[in-house]
């Protein structure tokens, strides 16, 4: 948790670099690679996708990425090894996103001992929403892991406020309606969205969901206090694996244009 | 047997016991909130249930008969075997009763488009059904192997008007069909109201549908009271998310002489990795909003179900049905595709009835229990729909069109 508030707190004028990938997509040394070369390149912090069979908050791109991992047995063990590996090399924070099932089937307080005892910082659950999150979020604070909640541009005054309550690390606002994946163009909707988060908490509030080009990253960090890039990342990891250019090279050169956005 | 008396689930967190719940993005929250609160209201509304009992009747053609088998009790020499018959329905199956509860409710909460996913393609076609006859647009979502397993009700469905879907991830059945209309809905949920079509999802779906269902187990009271003058000792429903099997059995569930007994799908058997048994093999789970039974692997990632019919071909259940099995007051049996089979023919031959491979499942386990049965004892039977869509898949399994059938 701590290594979340300082990493925001060292940003100056900067907005925070987020970006997310799947454990083990295409396979496990790859993908280390590859979070080894994002984070070389400028990210201020990693969401690591633990892969899930029934992923219903993701698009295509996230989906596909899942399965390759999936299909080259990637599990939750090789998932926190990732983190364990990468926690060797940075002081940056390192954020797992699983969906609850994996998760309950683990046993909550034995997920997050191991995900923080591998050096993972904080947790994001898409389809835990504030109902059914307090068990969770408590098992998770018990760990020192920050429970990073959802909000959406759908969830109105009062869930915004008690979904705030609830965060701790960042809030992750919900660019617009929808699953992951990469959009034309940013809704002007999510900086109200925003506005609204920072009405009732001191904790960043960063912006995900459709975020695919230097330019949306330009626009949002107009407001928010960091980005979150997923399905823009995860396909070129796609295209790289399936013979389309090599994945290192891309995401080094895509993160130092993104980050170069953040810029204040 | 715990006492089921003043029975109330689920409880203002939508729980039934451990299960239920809402496992949904947020923004889906405020939706399922708002069609909570619209449910609620419109249920106590006299207009609404007016309405609703005036299409089940004039339209979906209820009540439907409770028939008196009389040459299957003959023939298995047990127990009185009474069939629900909700292949007479409009549409040919149960689905059409949850169809027009939720039409009704889009149209009275101003939505204009619904959305539906299907398996076996019996709700996909009640939900295109009740889309054309309210003037709603309809889109359903079909696993791309159920679509060619169940090529006559896409079709069908097209044939209503409605756009039908591929669901091309995962096992490509239900399951994804399923994540697929929850992913359509978080973007068109605005404008767009999704009728899931079983006793599944998150709260407050596990209740709509099975209210909207429960006039199959009320009928059925009232009809064998009249015929027998007695409560049923057994009721017999197949269960793939549960919603034939949840409609017969909620009428009943404080009369706890009246044993309950859901089918699972247990494939090539549950001792295989083939089957959909999510309450005799599953465990606790998390699946499309609900904590439920579910089949899994150790790491949490489902693994695929198996059925012959598709509209059992699931790796969930509805959470009340979880609950009635951790609870005792129901109880879960696996039959076998080849036990289906078989009941399919023997009712065919017998009653001059062709059930649903999804019925069949029911059917099936009476003829294997009928022994066991006191003689005086009686069997209700959720007949949940007619066997026509499944005409064509048994014959290419028999040998093709033109020399099956004929064992």
């Amino acid at each position: 948790m701590e290594r979340i508030r300082d990493a925001f707190a060292s940003l100056g004028s900067n907005r925070a670099l987020i970006p997310f990938i799947v454990a083990g997509d295409p396979d496990y040394a790859t993908s280390l690679a590859i979070a080894r070369a994002i984070l070389e390149s400028g990210a201020d912090m990693l969401e690591i996708g633990f892969p899930y069979s029934d992923p219903l908050a993701d698009g295509p791109v996230i989906q596909a990425a899942a399965l390759r991992s999936l299909n080259r047995g990637c599990q939750l063990p090789d998932c926190f090894r990732l983190v364990q590996d990468l926690r060797k090399e940075t002081n940056k924070p390192l954020i797992a996103f699983t969906y609850v099932n994996p998760l309950m089937q683990y046993g909550a307080t034995r997920f997050f001992a191991e995900l923080a005892q591998a050096g993972g910082d904080g947790v994001i659950v898409p389809d835990v929403p504030l109902e059914e999150a307090p068990d969770l979020a408590n098992a998770a604070e018990k760990q020192g892991i920050a429970w990073i909640p959802l909000v959406a541009p759908t969830s109105g005054e009062h869930r915004v406020q008690a979904i705030a309550q609830q965060a701790r690390g960042f809030v992750y606002c919900v660019s617009s309606l929808g699953v992951t994946g990469e959009r034309s163009a940013i809704s002007t909707q999510v900086e109200s969205l925003v506005q609204a988060v920072k009405r009732h908490t001191n904790l960043p509030a960063c912006v995900g969901f459709g975020v695919s080009t230097p330019d949306h990253v330009r626009e949002i960090a107009g407001y928010a206090d960091g980005v979150i890039v997923g399905s823009a990342y995860v396909r070129r990891i796609g295209d790289a694996a399936s013979g389309g250019g090599d994945a290192i090279d891309m995401v080094s050169h895509f993160t130092m244009s993104l980050k170069d956005a953040c810029r204040g | 047997m715990s006492m089921q008396n003043n029975y109330a689930f689920p409880d203002s967190n939508g729980r039934y016991g451990q299960f239920g719940g809402r496992y949904v993005p947020e923004t889906l929250m405020s939706a399922l909130l708002q069609l909570e609160q619209d449910y609620l209201r419109l249920r106590a509304d006299a207009s609404f249930q007016s309405e609703l009992a005036y299409y089940l009747k004039q339209y979906a053609g209820r009540p439907t008969p409770l028939y008196f088998a009389e040459r299957l009790t003959e023939h298995l020499g047990g127990p009185k075997i009474y069939l629900k018959r909700e292949d007479l329905n409009h549409t040919g199956a149960h689905k059409i009763n949850n169809a027009i509860g939720q039409g009704l409710l889009a149209l009275r909460t101003g939505k204009r488009r619904i959305i539906a996913e299907t398996g076996a393609g019996q709700h996909g076609v009640a939900s295109a059904t009740i889309a054309a006859r309210f003037g709603l647009e309809c889109t359903v979502f079909m696993g791309e192997e159920d679509m060619r397993r169940q090529a006559l009700n896409v079709f069908r469905m097209r044939m209503l008007g409605a756009e039908v879907v591929p669901a091309m991830s995962g096992t490509r059945t239900l399951k994804d069909a399923t994540n697929e209309a929850i992913r359509h809905w978080v973007s068109h949920v605005d404008d767009t109201h999704y009728v899931i079509g079983s006793v599944v999802g998150p709260h407050p779906y596990p209740q709509i549908v099975r209210d909207f269902q429960r006039v199959i187990g009320d009928e059925t009271k009232e009809q064998i009271l009249e015929q027998e003058g007695r409560l049923p000792d057994t009721i017999v429903a197949c269960v793939g998310g549960g919603s034939n099997a949840m409609g017969m059995f909620f009428p009943f569930v404080e009369d706890t002489q009246v044993q309950l007994v859901g089918t699972e799908a247990a494939g090539h058997g549950i001792h295989t990795e083939h089957h959909a048994a999510s309450i005799n093999k599953g465990r606790p789970g998390v699946l499309h909003g609900a904590k439920t039974m579910l089949l899994q692997d150790e790491y949490g990632q489902v693994t695929p179900a198996h059925s012959i019919s598709a509209g059992l071909d699931y790796p969930g259940i509805g959470p009340e049905h979880a609950h009635f099995a951790e609870s005792g007051r129901a109880t879960y049996v696996p039959v076998t595709d080849e036990e289906a089979l078989s009941a399919f023919y023997l009712l065919s031959k017998l009653e001059g009835i062709i059930p649903a491979l999804e019925s069949a499942h029911a059917i099936a386990y009476v003829v294997r229990e009928a022994q066991r049965m006191p003689k005086d004892s009686i069997v209700v039977i959720c007949l949940s729909g007619r066997g026509d869509k499944d005409v064509e898949q048994v014959a290419h399994m028999e040998g093709g069109l033109a020399d099956g059938a004929n064992s």
